[in-house]
């Protein structure tokens, strides 16, 4: 009966093509409306890892002066070089990475190419298999590389390509800031979305580093660093300024990798003393607050979701409601106005049930296409929001489960909006409308 | 076929109590082909609804075909009147956007017939009351007359066991009428029980049998041949009211 039910709906939209765009049209542009927005959202509040966020967790500690203080304090987002190596030395989680972003200066020797600025980071060899980082060639360095400051730089497919021509560079020399480093990998493409591990600039939607080197030689070199850095003492007596080891300077993330809760409960507990230790040690003045947030809570914490945007989603399926509601009406006045028509059916041998049914295939008939057309205003959608001046902009693509949704969503609100249409068609009286016509 | 005993039909709203029908007896034997008739607001409409399972009734008991329909959900009655009976209506009620043929496949389509044998039952209701060279046209390109054999042949083609027919020459001229009466006549002398509300004398004189209703109560004339007047009386009046 399904195929007949929709020869009649489809019969149906020839009789009211006006009615019928109206109602195609309030939906896909409550379609259209909601999916841009929802788009938007879905990627600036997905899982940048799925394979990996619940193992991965950010430290917070509290190192800084009195000055400020304030009991309940939400713990420095950012660590100090001193406790990152420590942390690290220490090496109690399943893996760890401390980090930095800086911007470096490349010298290439392809003919024809000037010399280029561009980012890159500073970390330590954990973060390739701790992030799990696809390799299109070689692959990271390893911790003796870390502790041995070699001169090693991992790159990104897209710096290969600009460099070496997209050959396997591996085991060649690339000139960054004036010294040469030996290419050990080269990364395929791999664009976490938000960059979560360094929220810094850009909320997390930036473009990505292009080069990966050991934050050890980044500061022999003295390589330029970026990023947000909080001091709350002067630093002049350490050579290095205001990043040197004993600098009272956060401005390093700090990434660990705990496999089960109960490593993580312990890792906790660790920071806890580590913090007790400093503060025993006098490095530490105020009291201990620590916090070890999942990699998605992290996400929550920094709010990467900006405000306007959860209110324009908000908004939209406010909208959605509205062009919804009109359905509604406009679907009850398409029914209640074929009452005659229903009536013999229901004289004819329909039951209420085939009544109902036969209209909710028409009301999810004119929600497919209104999903259609939704889903070209979505596509529109994301371009105006592709041009906008933000962060995020380049980002916004409808991805396959997006285009999915958009007519999961269609269909559902269309047959939302069918049901007390289709429910007043199927209390039809029929002996009423066959003496009435 | 229809055996309807102490059937009682009451409409209430809130300030009022309408007795559509009042312990109405009627009993129509297979085959028979039988006219209601009855002055206007006197239960025949309300009498043939509840025949044709469109409406429920208050009381009594209403057996259709050997089947008791009183208490029957909504599916079973659909069910049973896509079955067993064939409508007939005044105005035809056909559907104006579907053709002849697809007119006539609806209620085939609810009893869930095959593709080939719905085909073959349109074609052979069709061609019975002369439509078979119309099957592709739209009602509105037939005659009042052409409409109503499309709707006879509509009520014929699930082959039911009864067929109601509401003034079934009310909006036609009388040579039409004369035609779908005789061909009714047909299509009763084949074995289908009929049961024609009318208020045309004429026609109700071609009938087997006349059942007169007033004031939500049957009398059957072929027994009570006196009251056989005062139906004709009834039945005159009415005739003069409409033409009024």
């Amino acid at each position: 009966m399904f195929g007949y039910y929709l020869k009649l709906a489809l019969r149906s939209f020839k009789r009211n093509k006006s009615l019928t765009a109206l109602m195609v049209l309030a939906i896909a542009l409550g379609i259209g409306a909601s999916m841009t927005t929802l788009t938007v959202f879905h990627i600036l509040s997905g899982d940048p890892l799925p394979e990996r966020s619940a193992t991965l967790f950010y430290p917070q500690l509290a190192p800084e002066s009195m000055d400020g203080f304030t009991p309940g304090d939400e713990p420095n987002g950012q660590l100090t070089r001193f406790d990152a190596e420590a942390l690290l030395r220490e090496k109690r989680g399943d893996r760890q990475a401390m980090m930095t972003g800086g911007g470096v200066a490349i010298e290439p020797q392809r003919a024809g190419l000037s010399p280029m600025q561009i980012d890159a980071r500073y970390t330590s060899a954990d973060m390739f298999t701790m992030f799990a980082m696809p390799f299109l060639y070689g692959n990271g360095w390893n911790a003796k590389d870390d502790d041995g400051h070699a001169r090693v730089v991992v790159i990104t497919k897209a710096l290969n390509e600009k460099l070496f021509g997209g050959e396997n560079s591996v085991g060649k020399s690339v000139r960054i800031d004036k010294a040469d480093f030996r290419v050990s990998g080269v990364l395929d493409t791999w664009r976490p979305t938000p960059k979560f591990y360094d929220m810094n600039g850009n909320n997390g939607y930036g473009e990505s580093d292009q080069a990966f080197l050991p934050f050890a030689t980044s500061r022999d070199l003295k390589m330029g660093r970026n990023g947000n850095m909080n001091c709350w003492a002067d630093s002049g007596k350490d050579p290095e300024g205001e990043t040197g080891v004993n600098a009272p300077c956060t401005w390093i993330q700090y990434w660990v990798q705990l496999d089960t809760p109960a490593k993580a409960a312990a890792y906790k507990q660790y920071l806890i003393n580590y913090s007790n230790q400093q503060r025993a040690a006098g490095r530490y003045v105020r009291p201990t607050n620590v916090r070890l947030r999942g990699l998605m809570e992290w996400l929550d914490f920094n709010k990467v979701v900006p405000g306007d945007v959860r209110l324009q989603v908000w908004l939209a399926f406010g909208f959605l409601l509205v062009c919804l509601l009109n359905t509604v009406g406009l679907l009850l006045a398409k029914f209640l106005r074929r009452s005659g028509e229903l009536g013999v059916r229901r004289a004819l041998g329909a039951s209420r049930k085939t009544i109902f049914l036969q209209c909710m295939v028409e009301a999810g008939a004119i929600g497919l296409a209104g999903g259609i057309l939704g889903l070209a205003f979505a596509w529109l959608g994301l371009w105006a929001v592709r041009q906008q001046p933000t962060d995020y902009a380049d980002l916004a693509h409808l991805d396959p489960s997006m285009l999915l949704a958009t007519f999961a969503l269609a269909l559902i609100a269309s047959l939302l909006a069918g049901l007390l249409p289709a429910w007043s068609a199927m209390q039809v009286s029929p002996a009423m409308q066959l003496k009435s016509q | 076929m229809l055996d309807m005993r102490q059937v009682t039909k009451v409409y209430r709203t809130e300030l009022v109590e309408t007795h559509a029908l009042r312990s109405l007896d009627l009993h129509v034997k297979e085959g028979e082909f039988v006219a209601v008739t009855g002055p206007s607001g006197s239960g025949k409409t309300t009498f043939l609804n509840i025949a044709g399972l469109l409406e429920s009734f208050s009381g009594g008991e209403y057996v259709l075909d050997g089947e008791n329909v009183k208490g029957l959900s909504d599916d079973a009655r659909s069910k049973l009147r896509n079955q067993k009976i064939g409508f007939i209506f005044q105005g035809f009620n056909l559907i104006p956007d579907l053709n002849i043929f697809d007119n006539v496949d609806v209620p085939l389509r609810y009893r869930g017939m095959s593709a080939s044998e719905r085909k073959l039952r349109i074609e052979d209701s069709l061609g019975l009351v002369g439509l078979s060279s119309r099957m592709k046209h739209f009602p509105a390109e037939l005659s009042g007359g052409q409409q109503q054999r499309a709707a006879i042949a509509r009520a014929l083609a699930g082959s039911p066991r009864l067929l109601l027919a509401d003034e079934p020459t009310g909006n036609l001229d009388s040579q039409m009428a004369r035609s779908v009466l005789e061909l009714l006549e047909d299509i009763n002398q084949q074995g289908t029980t009929i049961v024609m509300v009318t208020h045309d004398p004429e026609l109700a004189a071609r009938a087997q049998r006349n059942v007169h209703i007033v004031d939500g109560m049957a009398t059957d004339l072929s027994v009570e041949p006196s009251l056989a007047r005062v139906a004709e009386a009834s039945r005159r009046d009415s005739a003069t009211t409409t033409a009024s």
